[in-house]
């Protein structure tokens, strides 16, 4: 099975499936999205296969496939995948089927195309499966710059309040953040030897300021991308404005790209200027971990608060692959994926209470909890998962980045310590907010706020749930496929971790 | 008396000229003795098999590389590729031309010679059918494009410049409605063409005096003897930058580079679309081939001198075109704007003398054409009772009146704006590559740049066709009849083809890419 094309066949079912739905008829909303979900059901089964099919202790990339494209240029379709890779993938498998189930009424209030939003939500994971599948630089490319596409019709067609803003603005940051890379990919390509192949572009020997410069044009479509400050601000509008759905893909998926197109192509490939920018990396996760949680802790808006949150998450990814060490490396890439989950289930859950509500400010709720306890319970728990409460999966990767940082940076590691704090203050005064205290008067008006969670929306739920308990006490298959992954990279950077040691000053007491 | 030795000449080699200058003339004689009802059916086939039989006549000698009629035309590599993609683009552009299906009676002037405004003028506009004039005068610009690239002495150029330039100013003119715009885009360009018509001749003229003077050779305006002079002529060198200078100037005009470009957003606007469609993808062709052979043949050695200076030229069209492209409000000028910023980039090519980068910038050249032959072609469609609704406030909704055009032109504008797998992201990247290559680092950065603020005004016509409620005023679109549906389609297939395949046509470029001298 392990010759099976598992990535470029992953990577085209989706598109496949969009057309199929695309040209359902307009007036067969529900065939849609049956379809639209049972064929993301099978791109999941597809991915569970592959994962089994993984050998951890195997080589880094494994599936790779190679097809020539542009010979001309030295591109090719070339998909391998390592273990950073793998768990990003399948966090986009597990995460669309939910998506699309999370989704099922939310286009129709907007006049729209129904089946074409369940096409576009199957061409967004296309282009999600390709980026992280890619291992040509120029296919990651020409994946990161076409999963705006699908991106910004959702937002800007079926999103909610100022989601033509919100679209142009995602888009344009995007996009300049893309441009900044396709001058540093040519650049890459020049000094390279005209070749784009992953694997041949990690030997090649680079001048010291060329290096800078050409992972100067990288890390800044990453930044944008992931967002770190300064560049997130076009995250609390794109996120306020998407659909629920598109917004948990958006935070949980598409801005991993950034951190995770840092792990695999600024340190590899610019290994001395990743060292040379590391300690301004640092400062940008780490400003951003307490800016964004301050921030989060004054919004008004449920979705602008989890978009918030993700910002100051994406601090703690920051820290902890630019810590270079094994620990906080694997740390950064369990907290992409538990970030994925945890969020995502955050951002599900409270689309579920805005659809009832009708409103996404939190002043508009209150004591919601009476009314509806089960969806209150869900959204508690994902509350207290997104601020990695011991016992949820986040906290591990959390933990982890914390120590890692700790061994080698104790200033950076105490600070972002502070995030914790403050996650707890944002989530939990959220929670109270809306869920507790006495009940909102105006909630008992509004029809939708009488229906607890139904069938649909729990098992929208109940696998994400699940996977952030099992993976909170046992992270071990996730780790063991990271860990070789993260090793080769920090081998790629030439650093290798502090031997462990009792503090100095207690060699010194013991003297 | 001296005796007049004849030029051998290739007829082979140059028959695609001879049968586009041999069909316009047919078509002078078509227009004086065919009966009027059948004259637009019998031009339009004529020019387009034309078309065809010249296209075949380059497939057929493509592997052509000589000097012929005397030193005056160079049947190279560059050329016929050159050649073949004018006649490609000019067949899409006469499908344009010659539809009479979405506005009645075909986007041109039944009779030029009526006042504009008066009550004649409102009965012409409602539907006698256009001049068959304007095929002739297509013919006859195609025909002097042709010669234009193929140009390998200064004087040859000029002919083919002005041969080419005329039909276009008339061209320009002839717009069914709006008729004073049109003509006063004509008078403007004619004028504006005029002076740079005149700077070239001034810049030949300079040429000449610099190359007078090297042992053994006597002056000339062959690219062979400038070539020559540019290394050894003892003359003043003040005599060759005053020349390329002024040279540079006829050239950069045609082909819309800043700052001679200001003639460029008016006759976008005022001339017929078709004919602003065929200015902006084949003249653009014909006025780079140019360039190209004049700076990487003629004055190759002298690209020291001039790479700064045309480095400055291209920023600037890149700047001008993007920011100004920001604030129109009417599609067609916003079209406009975006084939000088087009042009800038273009420029990056011409400064990467290499094969790539000649490879590449001819590349970019045919994708360009494709796209915006497209994009005019769905401007033609968007209409009401008036005519085109070019103002971009009309566009509002459009996705939701006629998803399907909509859709089209959205493709084509992520292709301007350089998106993976459209052939504006290729092209893009087959002109930046080289360049780079070429240590033209900054040129890349501000292509890059550029591209960053001209994304704007593509997305915020995105906005407008499908995130805007339509208004009481958004036109619906009309159903093309079949040749402007063909154009259209073609145009858009390619720029998807040569975005996701771009490299038959890559190879074609680079085996094309060498100049004879």
């Amino acid at each position: 099975m392990s010759n099976f094309p598992f990535l470029s066949v992953l990577t085209v079912a989706p598109l496949v499936g969009a057309l199929v739905v695309a040209f359902l008829p307009r007036h067969r909303p529900e065939l849609a999205k049956q379809v639209a979900f049972a064929w993301s059901l099978l791109v999941l089964v597809l991915s569970v296969v592959m994962w089994v099919s993984f050998n951890a202790g195997g080589d880094r990339f494994q599936f790779r496939e190679s097809y020539s494209w542009i010979p001309n240029w030295g591109v090719s379709f070339t998909f391998a995948a390592d273990g950073i890779a793998l768990v990003m993938l399948m966090l986009i498998a597990v995460l669309v089927p939910l998506v699309i189930l999370a989704s099922w009424h939310d286009a129709e209030s907007s006049k729209r195309s129904v089946p074409v939003y369940f096409a576009l939500l199957l061409v967004l994971e296309c282009t999600m499966i390709g980026v992280f599948a890619a291992a040509d630089v120029f296919l990651f490319y020409v994946f990161f710059e076409v999963m705006l596409v699908p991106m910004y019709f959702l937002i800007g067609s079926y999103g909610g309040h100022q989601r033509q803003y919100a679209a142009v603005k995602f888009f344009l940051y995007s996009l300049v953040g893309g441009l900044f890379m396709l001058a540093a990919v040519i650049g890459l390509w020049v000094v390279g030897g005209k070749t784009f192949d992953w694997q041949a572009l990690s030997q090649v020997d680079i001048s010291t300021g060329t290096e800078r410069w050409l992972f100067l044009g990288f890390f800044l479509a990453f930044a944008i991308k992931a967002p770190f400050f300064p560049f997130h601000t076009w995250l609390p509008d794109a996120g306020g404005a998407a659909p629920a759905g598109a917004a948990a893909l958006l935070v949980g998926v598409l801005d991993k790209v950034g951190t995770f197109g840092i792990l695999r192509y600024c340190l590899p490939l610019f290994p001395e200027a990743s060292k040379w920018f590391a300690p301004w990396a640092l400062a940008l996760g780490v400003i951003g971990i307490v800016y964004a949680a301050l921030l989060a802790v004054g919004q008004n808006d449920l979705k602008r608060l989890v978009s918030y949150t993700s910002i100051a998450h994406f601090g703690f990814i920051g820290v902890g692959i630019f810590a270079f060490t094994t620990q906080a490396g694997t740390g950064a890439v369990l907290y992409m994926l538990n970030h994925g989950l945890a969020t995502g289930l955050l951002f599900l859950v409270v689309g579920m209470l805005i659809a009832r509500r009708g409103s996404s400010l939190i002043s508009d709720f209150g004591g919601a909890g009476k009314l509806v306890p089960v969806l209150a319970g869900v959204l508690f728990f994902a509350g207290l998962a997104s601020l990695a409460l011991p016992g949820t999966a986040p906290f591990i990767s959390e933990f982890l980045v914390l120590i890692g940082t700790f061994t080698v940076n104790k200033p950076v590691a105490v600070i972002a310590t502070l995030g914790i704090i403050l996650a707890a203050a944002y989530v939990l005064w959220m929670v109270q907010r809306t869920t507790q205290g006495t009940l909102n008067p105006a909630l008992t008006e509004v029809d939708g706020m009488r229906r607890d969670l139904n069938l649909r929306e729990k098992v929208v739920v109940a696998p994400l749930i699940a996977l952030i308990v099992l993976l909170g006490f046992f992270p071990k298959p996730v780790t063991d496929v990271i860990n070789p992954a993260v090793q080769a990279t920090m081998d790629d950077i030439g650093r290798t971790d502090p031997a462990p040691s009792v503090g100095g000053t207690v060699q010194e007491a013991a003297r | 008396m001296t005796e007049l030795k004849l030029p051998s000449i290739e007829y082979a080699a140059i028959a695609p000229i001879l049968i586009m200058l041999g069909a316009a003339l047919f078509g002078v004689l078509v227009e004086a003795l065919v009966p009027r009802r059948w004259r637009h059916l019998v031009q339009l086939t004529l020019a387009l098999l034309a078309v065809l039989a010249a296209l075949t006549m380059v497939v057929l000698s493509a592997d052509e590389r000589i000097i012929t009629v005397g030193q005056a035309l160079a049947i190279d590599g560059p050329t016929l590729f050159l050649q073949g993609a004018i006649l490609v683009l000019a067949a899409m552009a006469l499908l344009l031309i010659g539809d009479r299906s979405v506005e009645r009676g075909g986007a041109f002037v039944a009779q030029a010679a009526v006042t504009a405004e008066s009550a004649d003028d409102r009965r012409q506009a409602e539907g006698r059918n256009g001049l068959t004039e304007v095929y002739p005068l297509t013919t006859f610009a195609i025909g002097g494009m042709l010669i234009f690239v193929a140009a390998n002495d200064l004087l040859t150029m000029f002919i083919a410049l002005e041969v080419f330039s005329l039909p276009l100013y008339l061209l320009c003119a002839l717009a069914r409605r709006r008729r004073l715009l049109s003509q006063e885009a004509a008078m403007k360009y004619f004028l504006l063409g005029a002076y740079a018509s005149a700077f070239f001749l001034f810049g030949v003229a300079l040429i000449y005096g610099f190359t007078a003077g090297i042992p053994g050779r006597s002056a000339g305006v062959d690219f062979a003897t400038i070539h020559a002079a540019v290394s050894e002529s003892p003359a003043s060198p003040v005599l060759l930058f005053a020349g390329m200078a002024l040279l540079a100037i006829g050239l950069l005009f045609k082909a819309a580079a800043a700052p001679f470009h200001v003639w460029t957003p008016d006759v976008y606007q005022g001339a017929p679309t078709p004919v602003t469609g065929f200015m902006a993808a084949c003249t653009k062709v014909a006025a780079f081939g140019a360039l190209l052979r004049v700076f990487q043949v003629a004055f190759a050695d002298a690209n020291w001198d001039f790479t700064p200076v045309l480095g400055a030229v291209a920023v600037l069209t890149m700047l001008v075109g993007a920011v100004l492209a920001v604030t129109q409000t009417d599609i067609k000028r916003l079209l406009a704007y975006s084939s000088i910023a087009n042009a800038g980039y273009l420029l990056v090519g011409v400064l990467a003398p290499s094969r790539d980068g000649l490879a590449g910038t001819m590349f970019y050249l045919v994708a360009y054409g494709f796209s915006v032959l497209a994009a005019f072609a769905v401007v033609t469609l968007v209409r009401d009772d008036d005519g085109e609704a070019t103002h971009l406030s009309r566009w509002a909704g459009l996705g939701r009146r006629s998803p399907f055009f909509a859709a089209l032109f959205t493709f084509i504008l992520l292709a301007f704006a350089g998106i993976p797998l459209t052939s504006g992201f290729t092209s893009k990247f087959a002109i930046f590559g080289p360049a780079l290559e070429g240590g033209q680092a900054w040129l890349v950065i501000a292509g890059v740049l550029t591209s960053m603020i001209l994304a704007f005004p593509y997305l915020r016509v995105v906005v407008m066709m499908w995130l805007s409620e339509p208004g009481e005023s958004t036109p619906t679109v009309t159903v093309p009849g079949g040749l402007t549906a063909a154009a259209l389609m073609i145009g858009v297939l390619a720029t998807l083809v040569l975005g996701v395949a771009p490299a038959p046509l890559l190879d074609l470029a680079t085996g094309a890419a060498e100049f004879v001298r």
